[in-house]
């Protein structure tokens, strides 16, 4: 219960920050601290040590996983802040809001890895999205951000309405807005056939976090939304709001596969190959390395997918891993991405050249993001399939996701070629000392989860 | 009334809504059609909460079954309500740049 109930105060904290304090950097200073806190209280909160406890009669239900998954997710949100804090700070006048509304943007994601009914779920995604629909608009005067957040705004609305159709059949057949569904219930209804209301509704509720997580073939809004959105909320979309996502996805289907029958697993795998191959061979052909990313984050969420399908233990130790492995890299890479001026890869040629530090350490979360061994990308993947064969699933999805794993290794290292083996004087932006030793900290962090993926999931374990 | 008129009518308006979505150009229009979508389910859970009241009544007269829906008709209308704020002010910084709230501008960002 901490995180919901601080991230809601500190909101609203940051937004009298904007009015007391008059310079921008000391807003984000703010905002810095504030994310520590918040991420104390969270790990305090999972140990045990304090907490604060409301009676919410099972509508949230706190365990260990829930708590840990959203400590990644706030120290995520605060290696963020950290990296890209003085580009939160160029990219309007209201810098305290932007923070704020990120804040509440937590608060939706603390919902979400807590729900335990569908009431929460809706709550929590609501919370999440509608925070970030203003984010993306935040640069007003520029026309590709109006475009991309309107579009956002009206395919999350739509998905929403999806959503809560599927809410209202399930509500239908059982009576009750329980995660778990008890078909007894569903007897006093009489009149219905209910066992289809609930399946429509599960499908639908299925279609609707297809949507969120943007997985095909329900991704058309991404790249769009990705690209024209200011750079550095991309990079937080992409990221702490999309593992978000996943968790509840997967927290959603945990118990209610089964209803769906041996048509879950088709359903799911022809999602999962959609997914990769629209990702993988989209992002081959793009032009601009930020629309390349917009692509490969829906590959990305093609190997977040197999914790869906396998459904067991190990699906839950992959998902801690890519989670953490996916925020790092990416978050690491957009902070290069926004320094650079021209998004094309001509822009990045020659970059080893005049910013050496920025070149390793984006070819280290490159590496890491195509899933090359000693970085963590690695082992994140190799826990999604390990979990899909030891959950006695059919080999050839994982087949087919090593394939596709192949082909994104194409369009990550063609970024890595024109960084170190084109000649060129690439654009870029002041870049501070403090900058590159935070790259370099993340880059660290990347090659030792790779290395030591244990250290990750015995905190899981403590 | 059955309760299948209900569910019928609900998931008439629900298609009107989609359809809607997807084929009219005005964003506004369109954002009518998403309430619309949210209002057809705001209406089916009340029916299905009505359902299911009716249903433990010849148990226990004094149940208390199917409260929940209507509760979460009021959480529906909140976050509604949220999101029109947050719509218009989006469809009003678009008007504000380009004269126009048609959705087919939208396609411009596909290089």
């Amino acid at each position: 219960m901490n995180a919901i109930i601080f991230s809601a105060i500190m909101g609203v904290v940051m937004m009298f920050s904007g009015i007391l304090l008059q310079k921008k950097s000391a807003v984000t200073t703010t905002a810095i601290v504030s994310l520590l806190l918040l991420l104390s209280m969270n790990l305090l909160d999972s140990y045990s040590v304090f907490s604060i406890n409301v009676n919410t009669h099972g509508l949230l239900h706190f365990n260990k996983f829930g708590l840990f998954f959203n400590s990644i997710l706030i120290a995520a949100t605060l290696i963020f802040a950290v990296l890209c804090g003085s580009e939160i700070e160029k990219t309007g006048v209201n810098v305290a809001d932007y923070y704020a509304l990120i804040f509440f943007v937590l608060c939706g994601t603390s919902i979400l890895t807590s729900f335990n009914g569908l009431l929460m779920l809706f709550l929590g995604i609501e919370i999440m999205s509608i925070p970030l629909y203003i984010l993306t608009g935040a640069e007003k005067r520029n026309l590709k951000s109006n475009e991309a957040s309107l579009k956002y705004f009206l395919m999350g609305a739509f998905s929403t309405g999806l959503l809560l159709m599927g809410i209202a059949l399930i509500y239908g057949a059982t009576g009750s807005f329980a995660l778990k569904v008890s078909t007894t219930m569903a007897a006093s209804a009489g009149v219905l056939s209910t066992s289809f209301l609930q399946i429509a509704g599960l499908i639908l509720l299925f279609v609707s976090m297809c949507f969120k997580v943007s997985a095909a073939p329900f991704h058309f809004w991404t790249p769009d939304v990705y690209d024209g959105a200011p750079s550095v909320f991309t990079s937080f979309m992409a990221t702490v709001v999309k593992a978000a996502g996943f968790f509840a996805f997967l927290n959603l289907f945990e118990s209610n596969s089964a209803i769906l029958g041996p048509s879950w697993k088709i359903l799911l795998s022809f999602v999962i190959v959609a997914t990769l191959l629209v990702g993988n061979i989209t992002a081959v052909f793009q032009q601009s390395i930020k629309r390349m990313l917009a692509y490969s984050s829906i590959s990305q969420a093609g190997f977040m997918l197999f914790a869906l399908y396998s459904n067991n233990d190990m699906a839950k130790e992959g998902i801690l891993l890519y989670a953490v492995a996916y925020c790092l890299a990416t978050i690491g890479f957009f902070a290069i991405l926004i320094k650079v001026k021209d998004y094309t890869f001509d822009g990045f040629n020659g970059l080893a050249k005049t910013q050496p530090v920025m070149a390793f350490t984006g070819v280290v979360f490159l590496m890491s993001l195509a899933g090359i061994p000693l970085t963590a990308g690695f082992f994140a993947k190799y826990y999604m399939l390990a979990s899909v064969v030891k959950s006695g699933g059919s080999l050839w999805i994982v087949v087919v996701a090593v394939l596709f794993a192949a082909v994104s290794v194409y369009y990550y290292f063609k970024v890595i070629q024109s960084m170190y083996f084109k000649e060129g004087t690439p654009e870029v932006a002041a870049i501070s000392p403090n900058f590159k030793t935070g790259l370099l900290l993340v880059a660290a962090a990347v090659i030792l989860v790779g290395v030591l993926p244990s250290i990750v999931l015995n905190w899981f374990y403590f | 009334m059955p309760i299948q008129y209900y569910i019928y009518f609900c998931l008439a308006l629900f298609s009107i809504g989609i359809i809607g979505v997807l084929t009219r150009r005005n964003a506004i229009i369109v954002f009518m059609c998403i309430e619309l979508m949210l209002n057809a389910v705001n209406l089916l859970l009340v029916a299905f909460s009505k359902m299911h009241y009716g249903a433990a009544l010849a148990a226990n007269p004094n149940t208390t079954a199917g409260i929940d829906g209507q509760l979460f008709v009021f959480f529906i209308m909140v976050v509604a309500a949220a999101e029109v704020s947050v719509g218009l002010a989006i469809i009003v910084m678009m008007y504000r740049n380009t004269h126009s709230v048609d959705i087919n501008f939208l396609n411009r960002l596909k290089n």
